[in-house]
């Protein structure tokens, strides 16, 4: 049975009309020892099946470690979606983006493929200063209506800048990791293992905590 | 697993918003991003009034909510998609915009002002302050260090990390007796504090929740501390009756207990009622000329969408009259 019924399909399409440069979704599976792989691998699928514009890999977590470590995947399922020349790689997703993660999901295809809103020249300049790695982990649960905010502003600085990597995690996924990190409210978000809030907060916050690192 | 797609799903209109300006004198300024802001901002713009509007978020409490069933037009709707159509609305206009900064003071004059946390000081002939509101905190020991910790005011979003844990939840009206429902389905048990010696909820949730085995409710008991370092590990309880207090240990705390006004921005400023509320009169007007008010943040009996949106165009009309009328 198809994960999106008519109403859906015809609403993402839609929405992923908008798509102005091809992209590409990666996908990490496995095809055992990964209870929500095969979902997702149905989810990936359907959506590439809306657009032209999407071409979907998929790769095996085992057999295809060399690409897994290129985009430095460390557990799945996983997906990032990257422009065809893969000059973004930052926008990743861990878990199934269902419920209301389809929102950051569709926002991240749009913003790669080259439609990401205009941020202002003061804020482009700050995120572009940033020189050191940086990893947004955004843990979230399906059933959470701001987590997507909180999902979008992080992959909002990956768009412009490749040192910066952000994920969404689904915590139920991956619960050791959500546990490791103590989250018992969403969206919590973690940079580099250091700083912590919980909430969805303006990209201003976010590029405070990361100025400090 | 049972998958949804909580989608808006429709058109996007072309986005003519402008950055807000500190250099421009606004006929209207906008306080808030919820219904009562969105309202005015469209009613302001199609007036032709120089309009900006600045706001911490877009959605303001229709964001947090799961469906919407009351609000004219859509027998049932995402909160999100509801917001979504509340923003195309606004954003076909050029209406001066800041989102992601919190107004943290107005001051009054013959030209307002209002002070921004982005450093900027926006200029005005007139305000429209749509707060709205926040979740209510308990004002105990432990409670704003173990929030996001297992403190917790959003169960549509954090029920599913309490999957056999023990919680519960503070209060009794609709917002923690839905709590406690969604709870008890994934939680290995939830206990339900409240302060009145019965529930306030609707009966269909009360009934609903008697379904459960693995909820308890405690009447006419308060929390009296919440305990833990990096985790809450438990709650003391006092029962008022009784006079006795008991700890419990649980993994979770869940505080339903209503919502207070956002109006730190105002105090002094204009005149507010006992809960802290905006007192405004039929047309929106606040006690201090060219300042009104609208929405939840107000003395305005009964706090909806729909009623937050209707003051919204009041408030608008009643500030275009005024800046219209003192040119
Ligand atoms: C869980 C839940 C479920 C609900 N369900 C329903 C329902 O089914 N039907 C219904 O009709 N109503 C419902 N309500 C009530 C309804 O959401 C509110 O009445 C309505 O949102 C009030 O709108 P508002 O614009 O006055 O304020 P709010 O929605 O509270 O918006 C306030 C806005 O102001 C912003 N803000 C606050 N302080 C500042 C500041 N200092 N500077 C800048 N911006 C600021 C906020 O970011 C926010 O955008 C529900 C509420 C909740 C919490």
């Amino acid at each position: 049975m198809a994960l999106f019924d008519d109403k859906v399909k015809s609403q993402l399409s839609q929405l992923l009309s908008k798509i102005k440069n091809p992209i590409i979704i990666n996908f990490f599976t496995q095809e055992i020892e990964c209870p929500t792989c095969q979902t997702t691998h149905e989810f990936v699928q359907e959506i590439a099946g809306l657009n032209d514009k999407i071409t979907l890999n998929v790769y095996d977590f085992l057999k295809n470690q060399d690409i897994a470590k290129e985009f430095g995947i460390d557990k799945i399922p996983a997906i990032i979606i990257t422009d065809t020349h893969k000059n973004i790689k930052g926008l990743r997703f861990f878990g199934i983006p269902a419920g209301y993660e389809i929102n950051s999901f569709i926002t991240a295809c749009l913003e790669v493929s080259g439609m990401a809103e205009p941020l202002p020249e003061a804020m482009i300049s700050r995120i572009k200063k940033i020189s050191k790695p940086i990893h947004i982990q955004v843990f979230v649960t399906l059933t959470c209506p701001y987590c997507p905010g909180a999902v979008a502003t992080a992959h909002r600085l990956a768009i412009e800048n490749p040192l910066i990597t952000a994920d969404m995690i689904e915590s139920t996924t991956f619960t050791p990791l959500a546990v490791k990190h103590n989250v018992s409210s969403v969206p919590k978000v973690v940079i580099n293992d250091i700083y912590e809030f919980v909430g969805a907060q303006p990209i201003n916050v976010f590029l405070d905590m990361i100025e400090k690192i | 697993m049972e998958l949804t797609f909580n989608l808006p799903g429709l058109e996007t209109i072309e986005q003519r918003t402008v950055p807000l300006d500190s250099k421009t004198l606004y006929d209207v300024l906008i306080v808030g991003g919820g219904p009562a802001a969105l309202t005015a901002a469209v009613y302001c713009m199609r007036k032709g009034v120089k309009t900006g509007l600045i706001t911490l978020d877009v959605g303001g409490q229709v964001a947090e909510t799961s469906t919407v069933e009351n609000y004219m037009g859509y027998r049932h709707i995402e909160g999100i998609s509801l917001v979504q159509r509340f923003k195309e609305q606004v954003e076909q206009f050029e209406i001066g915009f800041l989102q992601g900064y919190r107004a943290t003071r107005v001051i009054d004059g013959n030209i307002k002002k209002v002070e921004c946390e982005d450093g900027n000081l926006y200029q005005a002939k007139s305000i429209i302050i749509t707060t709205g509101k926040r979740w209510r905190r308990l004002n105990v020991p432990g409670e704003a260090e173990l929030t996001g910790k297992g403190v917790a005011y959003c169960a549509i979003c954090d029920a599913p990390l309490f999957k056999d844990k023990d919680v519960i939840v503070v209060g009794g009206g609709n917002s923690a007796i839905e709590a406690a429902i969604d709870l008890a389905k994934l939680a290995t048990s939830v206990t339900v504090v409240q302060l009145l010696p019965s529930l306030t909820a609707d009966k269909v949730l009360i009934d609903e929740l008697s379904k459960f085995t693995n909820v308890t409710i405690l009447y006419e008991h308060e929390i009296k501390a919440i305990h833990g370092t990096s985790a809450v590990e438990a709650v003391t309880v006092h029962d008022i009756k009784n006079k006795k207090e008991n700890t419990l240990s649980v993994q979770g705390i869940f505080i339903e207990i209503g919502l207070v006004p956002n109006t730190e921005l105002v105090k002094n400023v204009v005149a507010l009622n006992e809960y802290g509320e905006i007192i405004i009169d039929c047309s929106c007007r606040t006690s201090r000329p060219g300042i009104f008010a609208a929405g939840d943040v107000t003395s305005v009996p009964y706090k909806q969408i729909i009623i937050a949106a209707g003051e919204g165009a009041k408030a608008a009309l009643s500030a275009c009259d005024y800046v219209l009328t003192n040119k």
